[in-house]
This record gives structure tokens, sequence and C-alpha cells, in this order.
């Protein structure tokens, strides 16, 4: 296999960490209505953490998506 | 790989030069299309300021819009860092306006008219310098009012002795990534945006080029998803400066309070 195949499919291997990170900033947002609807009155409160929560998620994924794209502009 | 395109979706964030200003040394430093639209960005930024800070008893429309601003980003500060954190509001609402106004200009269909629109924002060289003057100024503060009881950010309270050794060696690894994740969180969030948006629109070129059927039955498809990831788009614009503002005060935080 020569470099730019494996570069390209190391892209799309790489591509799957986008997909991850999808799942978790679902979760997070997921989780925090689940329990807003709970507890209304604290969800207000919580706002701070959710969105550092979807920071911390969004970051790995977009840094795999960085990766694909770093992979996939050597290729091409 | 590029000659099977029409379209390159990474030709946009080449950064074009307007006139030349001066050297420094062997470096030309010049006025480019970056520049511009960071001064574009600044102007209407101030304009939009001095609009609504009128003061009235009875605010109007405008006064309203930047008070709901400055009251969501002071509002933030008091949330994080409580009284302490009033001295450093100016220094993050300037930054949650300058980054909300280049993410939002960069959406903006400028080349309806001509235009050649650009997102600053996603350019690492801006937004890793953002990073790093929020960095500095956590580390002047957290010097400047701790001294070297600054360092006791990398032992929390309650680590047991036993991992004395490890524990900050993370922190301090932690510490060191911040404005590293700081500024690859706006920088690439903005660039995959655009370059998703590029990518379905060069769907719909190709599609036409390759006939009226499959221009029709790609084409439209993607024009559809295109509206729908321009609204995410602006709300994403709207997220990364929120999230830039309020890591900052987290950080700042840190600093002022310690943990």
């Amino acid at each position: 296999m020569d470099v730019q195949a494996a570069s390209l499919i190391g892209a799309g291997l790489a591509a799957i960490g986008a997909g991850m990170a999808a799942i978790g900033v679902g979760n997070v947002f997921g989780s925090f209505l689940e329990s807003a609807l709970r507890n209304p009155a604290a969800a207000d409160g919580q706002q701070g953490r959710l969105f550092i929560g979807f920071a911390a998620a969004e970051l790995l994924g977009l840094l795999s998506f960085l990766i694909a794209i770093l992979l996939y502009l050597k290729a091409a | 790989m590029a000659d099977q395109g029409k379209v390159d979706p990474m030709h946009q964030f080449e950064v074009q030069k307007m006139f030349d200003m001066f050297h420094v040394g062997n470096h030309e430093v010049a006025f480019t299309t970056s520049a511009m639209w960071m001064v574009i960005a600044g102007l209407l930024l101030w304009v939009f300021m001095i609009g609504g800070m009128k003061r009235q008893l009875v605010p109007g429309r405008w006064q309203v819009a930047v008070e709901g601003f400055t009251g969501f980003i002071s509002g933030m500060m008091n949330a994080n860092i409580g009284p302490e954190g009033r001295k450093y509001t100016p220094y993050v609402f300037s930054l949650f306006m300058f980054i909300l106004m280049l993410n939002v200009i960069g959406l903006m269909p400028f080349g309806l008219f001509g235009l050649h629109p650009f997102t600053v924002t996603s350019h690492f060289a801006i937004t890793g310098f953002l990073a790093i003057l929020s960095f500095s100024i956590v580390l002047i503060v957290g010097f400047w009012r701790h001294g070297l009881h600054f360092f006791s950010l990398f032992v929390p309270h309650g680590t047991p002795w036993w991992l004395l050794w490890l524990i900050p060696a993370i922190e301090l690894v932690s510490f060191l990534v911040r404005p590293f994740s700081l500024a690859l969180r706006l920088f690439v969030a903005m660039t995959a945006g655009h370059v998703l948006m590029k990518v379905f629109a060069s769907f719909i070129i190709d599609g036409i080029a390759a006939g009226p059927a499959v221009g029709l039955g790609v084409g439209i498809p993607s024009m559809a998803l295109m509206v729908g990831i321009s609204g995410l788009e602006l709300l994403v614009a709207g997220i990364q400066a929120y999230v830039f503002a309020l890591l900052t005060s987290l950080y700042l935080n840190d600093a002022i309070n310690l943990h």
C-alpha cells in the first residue's frame, strides 16, 4: 500500500472520531434535558456547566476532524 | 485529487494582500483581507455600542439589545468568578463581541454583492493570538495576586499524599494545554463549518454540470441541507463565541480564587 492510499484510509478512520464526538455531545445535552425536566428550577444555574461539558466533548471531535483534514490534504 | 473536483473548498481561507504597508526586517507587513474584515467588525461593534449607550430610563430597542449583551456577560462573570470578576468583565465582553461579530460576518452572503467573504476566526494565527492573550492575562493575574502560591493550583484540595507525584504533573499538562484547546476549538469549528458549506455547494455545481436530471436530483436536497446547515452554523458561531468567553472566565476564576 502506498503512502497516499494509507493517508486517505487514515483520514477516513480519523473521521470516525467526529461521529463519536457527536454521540458525546448528544449525551451531554440529553442528560442535561433529562435532569432539567425533573428539576426545572435548578436548570438555569447549570447552564455554564452544560456548555463546559459540551465544549470538552466537542473539542475531541474537532481534533479528530483536524487530523482527518491534515491527512486528507497531505494525500490530495 | 485536486484535479477531480472543480471547487476547491479550502480556497475561501486564502488571505489576500490588499496593499503594502511597511517592512519589519525581511518580513513584509501588508494590509490583508483578514485585517480588512477585522477593521469592519471593529467599526460595526463601535457603531452598535455607541447607538445603545444612551442611558435612557425607558430604553429603546437598540439600547435593550446592547444591554442584553452586557447583562449576559456580566451575569456570566458574576456567576463564575463572583464580585472580584467585575474588573475583568470589559475584557471578556470585548472578546465575546469581537469573536461573535467576526463569526457572524463570515457567514453573511457578501458573495452576492461581489465581495470576498472571509471568516477571520477560521485562522489559527488569529484564534491562537486571542487564546494567548487570555492565557497571559490568567498568568499575570494569578502570579500578581498570589505570587508563588499560584502553583497550589496544581495540587487540588483533597489530593491523597501517595498521589502527590502524579496529580501535579497531570494538572500542569492540563493547564498548559488550555491556550491550544481554546484556540483550536474556535478555529476548527469555524473552518469545519465553512468547508462543509462549500462541499455541499460544490455538489450543486458539479451536479448541474453533469446534466439537468442529476442537477435537480442532487441540487435540491443539497440546497435544502445547506439552508439547514446555515442555521446550524449561525448557532455554532454564537456558541463558540460564548464558549470562548465562558472558558476565559473560568480560567480567570482559577487565577483569582485558586481552587
